[in-house]
């Protein structure tokens, strides 16, 4: 990503400013997400999953993640694009939800992992209000990143079950 | 002297409470007239050993009050006092009053003494001693208020042997004690301190003479001494009023009394300043207790298998460095399959050193419903079955609460008043039953009143009123009385100091939910109403088989299944739209197709020649269609709401041996499920009966 002495130059003066954070991207249907790094725990392969009975559809089932037992969220499912087939790009992201009171670990199915971009918050703009985009509510703020606009995900909307 | 006591405080803690659980259930035995001696003894040794102890740790407020009740305790057994349903009052307060203290102690609090202060004030009137015990609370040096003929002057020679601090004595709190009992002047003897070289810092050297002016008996006096009798030489001698002319005989020594004096009354002082019962209150919040009592023969099986284990291990170890042939692999196995075993009973014994019989639980409830129907004039029996079920501790520490609040929902608002009986035609004795028993792997308590059941009109008013329901709702009587477990719901008409501050039930199903249990009610008008709580044994690990559905495995806790066959397609009989009814011997046995009610595709749908596999919970037995038994094995469990939320039908999650996740059922919540109606489910089996007979 860092190209040239500017741009690290650039990255670092960002960095100090308090209100930039860091976000990793993914990409869905050719849109590009992103959720602030600091929630994701880590990064796997699809895997198989034990399907709970009678779940809201966008919830795949569950997995092992070493001891602890971590449902997976499809999010094409949930923002209600339609489904494709997993393929050897199709990543689950692991995520740390905070909640109310307490912190869930969650799962998400998406198409790849993208990027990683720094982005100061205040350069994110409201979503228009669009009564007819499905998943709009699950949206926090848009930003562009040069010439990619991206949408950071509102998490604990995503995650409330 | 440099034995830090306090590492001892924890067991004097314990031991205490111990010795109060035990006064207050004997107390309870009592009755008035026809008092059993050894009653009386248990009472008077816990009371005993809780003064002995509170002495020696330095807790002066918990012996001063035991004190007095001891003293009340040993009049009665010795048959000089009668024994009146007062003194039981009196000393069942004085047990709660001691927990407060003891539980304020352990919680390094400054103890609430008003009560206490009350109380040793009752005391000592009934023991005819309130006109001293006056002059002590209020101030050693004033005024002694009786006339100035009844006191004499004792002298007392006190000469501890060497070895008094071995045994946990201390001079100290006996010379304030002393000093208590009115006007003490002291002398310390030096004369046997030996030279530097062969002083002995553990041993005690020196010997006091102390004269004491008071209007108390010589007993009293002897009584302060009473531990040390053996360990000393002690001559009490009555001399009237002269003193002095020995004082310079020897090297005198002025022991600081005043000092101990002062410390007792800071000790009192704060009784003022400190708002009642708050500083308790907190305390109580971490009191659950932190230690186990366990068996000797537990922990002796438990060595036992440690050393199993151990030479299982050496045995497998030895078998690892041996070339690899068939016999090895075949002695490998064995040696396995007893690691196997071994692991078990292993298992098993650790778990069984946390179960408890639930008669700790119980065993409080007796006094409850006492003090509870003396407030409220009514006349309640207590009866208490299943003492012996075994439960968790952790779990029966935490559902104690939970059940004194709804004993005190049955006697307050449940159970009528005699009149109200009697009028009824009922026993004017209403009765409050509490059972425990095993069933599959729960535990389950009941409590039972015959009162006069949930008034439904009143709920259902009630929720209308707090806008949990609209006035359009139809609900039916058993929707009704889930009502009142949603937050915010009273409907005692006078909020007592009992019951009806409206935090109640809700606070009761939602720590009951946090340990994976389960409350309801059910109620009938005028024959009275049932709280049932259903617990998990432990809340670690069950055995469970492995059952497949299409491609989907899940595990039944094998505690519930009763047994498993094909069926044979016969004796299937449909009732209804779509139920099945298997006839199994003289049973009806309703058949779930779990495929259906967990949504999933690809099962087996067909009934004949598939396994059912029968399962028994609240009673109710049902059989579950399975595509596939598989192997069973034991399940450690693991939460799915910790990270995702309850799922209907499914009690947990657990990991199998190749990582993969799979579900454990839930029998009663599949049952809810599948829309079997369960309370009345009975009425159901019956009308499939005539339904089939008629057929």
């Amino acid at each position: 990503m860092i190209t040239s002495q500017d741009d690290l130059h650039n990255k670092l003066t960002l960095d100090q400013n308090q209100d930039v954070k860091q976000f990793l991207t993914f990409i869905m249907a050719d849109e590009e997400y992103g959720v602030d790094i600091l929630t994701v725990q880590e990064i796997r392969s699809w895997e198989e999953i034990t399907v709970i009975p009678n779940a809201p559809d966008f919830v795949k089932g569950v997995i092992n993640l070493r001891g602890t037992i971590v449902p997976i969220i499809d999010l094409r499912r949930r923002f209600a694009i339609p489904a494709i087939e997993y393929g050897p790009l199709t990543v689950v992201i692991i995520l740390k939800v905070k909640l109310e009171s307490t912190s869930k670990i969650m799962g998400i199915v998406v198409d790849a992992v993208s990027d990683v971009y720094s982005i100061a918050e205040h350069e994110a703009k409201a979503v228009p209000h669009l009564s007819d985009s499905e998943h709009a509510q699950f949206v926090a703020g848009l930003v562009n990143v040069g010439e990619k606009m991206v949408a950071l995900l509102d998490l604990q909307k995503t995650m409330d079950i | 002297m440099s034995i830090d006591l306090s590492q001892f405080f924890e067991v004097f803690f314990e031991e205490s409470f111990e010795g109060l659980d035990a006064m207050e259930a004997e107390l309870l035995n009592l009755v008035p007239g026809e008092e059993d001696l050894e009653t009386i003894n248990t009472i008077f040794r816990a009371a005993h050993s809780i003064k002995g102890g509170s002495g020696t740790f330095g807790f002066t407020a918990v012996a001063d009050f035991t004190h007095v009740l001891e003293t009340l305790l040993d009049q009665i057994r010795e048959g000089s006092r009668d024994l009146t349903a007062e003194h039981v009052n009196l000393l069942l307060k004085s047990v709660d009053c001691l927990r407060a203290l003891l539980r304020a102690l352990q919680a390094e609090q400054q103890p609430d003494l008003a009560e206490a202060d009350e109380l040793r004030i009752k005391f000592e009137e009934i023991l005819g001693m309130r006109a001293a015990a006056k002059a002590v609370a209020s101030n050693t040096d004033s005024e002694e208020p009786s006339a100035e003929s009844s006191r004499n002057t004792f002298q007392i020679d006190f000469k501890p042997h060497h070895h008094l601090f071995k045994t946990g004595n201390e001079p100290l709190y006996m010379i304030s004690e002393l000093a208590e009992l009115g006007d003490l002047e002291t002398q310390a003897f030096q004369d046997d301190v030996p030279d530097i070289t062969d002083f002995a810092p553990e041993e005690c050297f020196l010997s006091w003479r102390f004269f004491l002016t008071t209007d108390k008996e010589q007993s009293c006096i002897e009584e302060v001494f009473e531990w040390v009798e053996d360990d000393a030489n002690i001559t009490i001698t009555l001399c009237g009023g002269l003193f002095g002319d020995e004082l310079e005989e020897k090297k005198v020594v002025q022991v600081a009394t005043d000092t101990d004096i002062k410390e007792t009354e800071t000790a009192a002082k704060p009784t003022a300043e400190v708002k009642k019962s708050a500083p308790v209150k907190s305390a109580a919040a971490n009191t659950e207790s932190t230690s186990i009592r366990v068996g000797i023969d537990k922990v002796d099986s438990l060595i036992n298998m440690v050393g199993e284990l151990v030479i299982t291990q050496a045995m497998l170890s030895q078998l690892g460095e041996q070339e690899i042939t068939e016999a090895t692999i075949a002695s490998l196995q064995e040696g396995l399959a007893q690691l196997a075993h071994n692991t078990r009973d292993l298992q098993e014994n650790v778990m069984r050193i946390r179960m408890l019989p639930i008669s700790f639980v119980f065993s409080r409830f007796p006094r409850l419903v006492r003090d509870i129907s003396q407030k409220l004039d009514k006349q309640v029996e207590l009866k208490l079955l299943g003492e012996q079920t075994e439960l968790d501790k952790t779990v029966m520490e935490k559902i104690s609460d939970p059940m004194v609040h709804l004993v005190r929902n049955s006697l307050d608002h449940g159970l009528e008043t005699v009149e109200k009986r009697v009028a009824a035609g009922k026993d004017p004795v209403g009765t409050v039953t509490l059972n425990a028993f095993h069933q599959g792997g729960n535990i389950v308590i009941e409590i039972m009143d015959d009162g006069q059941g949930l008034n439904t009109t009143k709920i259902r008013e009630k929720a209308i009123k707090n806008g949990l329901i609209s006035e359009s709702d139809e609900l039916s009587d058993n929707e009704i009385n889930e009502l009142i477990f949603l937050p915010g719901f009273s409907t005692a008409d006078q909020v007592s100091d009992l019951s009806g501050r409206g935090v109640g039930m809700d606070v009761v199903r939602r720590n009951i939910e946090a340990l994976s249990g389960s409350v309801e009610v059910s109620s009938a008008p005028g024959v009275g109403s049932t709280f049932t709580i259903r617990l998990p044994l432990t809340l670690a690990i069950l055995d469970g088989q492995l059952v497949r559905i299409a491609e989907h495995t899940y595990i039944i806790p094998l505690i519930s299944i009763i047994e498993s066959l094909q069926i044979d397609i016969s004796k299937v009989s449909r009732v209804g739209k779509d139920l099945d009814v298997l006839r199994l011997r003289d049973e009806y046995i309703p058949i779930l197709r779990l495929y259906t009610i967990f949504n999933h595709q690809g099962a087996i749908e067909t009934l004949d020649k598939t396994l059912l596999v029968v399962v028994e919970s609240d009673n109710q037995k049902v059989g579950l269609l399975v595509d596939d038994l598989l192997s069973q094995q034991q399940v450690v469990i693991k939460s799915l709401e910790a990270n995702y939320q309850k799922v209907d039908g499914v009690s947990g999650a657990t990991i199998l041996g190749d990582g993969r996740v799979s579900l454990i059922v839930d029998i009663s919540g599949l049952i809810k499920l599948s829309g079997l109606r369960k309370p009345g489910s009975q009425e159901l089996i019956i009308e499939s009966k005539a339904s089939l007979e008629a057929s």
